[in-house]
């Protein structure tokens, strides 16, 4: 076990390297010049030169390389040009929001994905598994962008059941800030008015950034579900007489889920990235929407920073994946 | 004809591929079928927002231009971004998985790790980063797209070199005196082929998604161009009155994405039979 924990820990190392290397190329290699933009139209070029001395430009590539690991390990990122406040205060302040949309959306994909899929795997060929491996292609194929606008479009400007935009209403005061969870928030303070109204924005941003991983769940799981049961022990069990429900939900699913929980795994770094739009367009004030803005704006600094955020998270998920991986199948811990 | 009555028996997959034809053809004669062309930069105040009728059977947009026309006219430039995009990004990909694949070494590793770098990075993001960098246009999205495609296909071409490189009809050209250049593109990269058209078709798809969302964020297409994402993103401002100019661009794209995912599916079925299961 330890040894398979420290062999995959030190597997991390060269990937976060190399997505130091890639982000750092993005930087240098984009023709675009950070001290003339900085300094602005009216500057001389005298003005643009000592800039660019100042940041480190006139170096070498290695030596920019070793001021911008230096920066980075640092959590430097430098100051927003849109909010004029540090980087990295602005992402640890907005990254709840991003998380709770986050979870619940993966909750949802996955609570209503593997039983889907069991149900598919169950009813192989016949119409319930026609109709969900139906919905479950539209799902991989639509714009989630546009499905947002559609559900605004139908419940919050047609049916004026759930609200449009934001994580709460402007009448309504916000609990006080303790972990930054606006859910967990009102709950601790006991404002279940507060509690009632942020969930209800969490319905529709929730329900978009789902329909995508909701999909490829429900695919996974009904793949998993059907080529257990062509094994060897459920023909056993149902010569001994198990209760089919209790074999499918139980031993069967259990022998299935390996593919489902890599793709879990992948889906959380996903959301993470799909919620980027989503955010967006229902103003969900975390990550993504920040990241839009950056990129709007042409805020370069946090462009730098929320892709490497990004880049990290899929990589401690990748390994939290494989970790969970290796605790459900043991064979692998072997093999590795 | 093995190939050819398995995947006409592939009911969905056969559902993809008409799906595919319908909109190159549409892409292809757009100008013809289009009730009204000239609507790609034309304005006609005097009939702007007018719900879905005989005249306008998708209804018209704030400049009065016939939302079906530009419906049918995205579909070319929606096309010639993802074979563009897809192009470029098996132009770098495809190399650089063949040198890995076949030469081993410091070189290999080099490639393969900042190849799995690129992967480890959302796609989107990634693209949408590089496109602001580049200075927001057309161009640059589609660059920005292609420069953050290509390690799909240097996986595949990698993992598929390794595989032939150990075969032994590479050992048997080698013994014969063939050359390095002519076993790889000559003997090697052919028998590649099959998983490259596989997920050069899924990019396809995957692409006219990803580049309507740039559209969508003014980081793609410039008006008036009738470019799907980009009308999603002016219908905005006239919701939810002109619902109709929100709905069929967006339409147009699912339909796009899913013939190109069916058709992707069946024929990945057809050259890899070990993932068939999994539909």
């Amino acid at each position: 076990m330890t040894r398979y924990l420290l062999r995959r820990l030190l597997l991390t190392i060269p990937s976060l390297f190399g997505l130091l290397v890639v982000t750092f190329l993005l930087i240098y290699i984009v023709p675009s010049d950070t001290a003339a933009a900085m300094a602005g139209d009216a500057a001389t070029p005298e003005q643009i030169a000592r800039l660019r001395h100042e940041m480190g430009l006139d170096q070498s590539v290695l030596a920019q390389f070793g001021l911008y690991l230096d920066r980075v390990l640092h959590l430097q990122f430098g100051e927003s040009a849109f909010s004029h406040r540090a980087v990295a205060v602005d992402i640890a302040q907005r990254l709840p929001a991003t998380l709770e949309l986050t979870f619940f959306a993966l909750f949802l994909s996955t609570a209503l994905g593997i039983p889907l899929g069991v149900l598919c795997a169950v009813n192989h060929n016949r119409w319930p598994d026609f109709l969900l491996r139906f919905f479950s292609v539209l799902g991989v194929a639509v714009a989630a962008f546009w499905v947002a606008i559609m559900l605004q479009l139908l419940f919050s400007m047609q049916l004026g059941w759930l609200p449009l935009r934001g994580e709460l209403s402007d009448e309504m005061l916000a609990p006080p800030r303790m972990t930054g969870f606006l859910l967990i928030d009102s709950a601790l303070a006991w404002r279940w008015d507060a509690f009632a109204d942020a969930s209800r924005h969490l319905v529709l941003p929730a329900i978009t950034l789902a329909l995508g991983g909701l999909a490829s769940i429900t695919r996974f799981t009904r793949a998993g579900v059907l080529e257990t049961l062509q094994k060897d022990f459920v023909l056993y069990e149902r010569a001994v007489g198990y209760r089919r429900s209790r074999m499918i939900w139980i031993y069967v699913l259990r022998n299935s889920v390996t593919a489902t929980l890599t793709q879990i795994g992948l889906l959380f770094g996903s959301l993470i990235a799909g919620g980027v739009v989503v955010e967006a367009i229902f103003d969900w004030p975390g990550i993504g929407s920040y990241t839009v803005q950056a990129i709007l704006t042409g805020d370069h600094q946090v462009m730098l920073a929320v892709t490497l955020m990004i880049g990290v998270v899929y990589a401690g998920v990748n390994l939290l994946t494989d970790l969970v991986h290796g605790l459900v199948d043991p064979r692998l811990m072997e093999t590795a | 004809m093995l190939f050819l009555r398995r995947f006409s028996r592939d009911v969905p997959a056969m559902v993809g591929l008409a799906i595919v034809v319908l909109v190159l053809l549409v892409a292809v004669l757009g100008p013809l079928l289009a009730p009204y062309p000239a609507d790609v930069s034309a304005s006609h105040l005097a009939r702007r927002l007018k719900p879905p009728s005989a005249a306008y059977p998708f209804g018209t947009d704030n400049l009065g231009r016939d939302v079906l026309s530009r419906v049918i006219l995205g579909a070319r430039g929606a096309l010639t971004v993802s074979l563009v995009v897809v192009s470029l990004a098996m132009t770098i990909g495809i190399p650089l998985g063949l040198v890995a694949g076949y030469r081993g070494g410091w070189m290999s590793e080099g490639i393969m790790r900042i190849t799995d770098a690129v992967l480890a990075l959302p796609q989107l993001v990634l693209a949408l980063a590089l496109a602001q960098l580049m200075s927001p246009s057309l161009e640059s999205a589609m660059l920005a797209l292609a420069l953050t495609y290509w390690p799909f296909f240097t996986r595949i071409v990698y993992a598929e070199t390794r595989r032939l490189k150990s075969s032994l009809f590479v050992d048997a050209l080698a013994g014969i005196g063939a050359g390095t250049a002519r076993i790889v593109f000559l003997h090697v990269l052919p028998n590649t082929i099959s998983p490259i058209i596989v997920r050069a078709t899924i990019g396809l798809g995957f692409t006219i998604l990803t580049a309507a969302v740039l559209g969508f964020l003014g980081m793609g297409a410039a008006p008036p161009a009738p470019d799907w994402g980009l009308s999603i993103a002016q219908s905005r401002s006239y919701l939810p009155a002109a619902w109709w100019y929100a709905t069929f661009p967006g339409l147009a794209i699912l339909l796009t994405v899913m013939g190109f995912n069916l058709l992707g599916d069946g024929l990945r079925d057809i050259v890899d039979p070990r993932l068939r299961r999994s539909r």
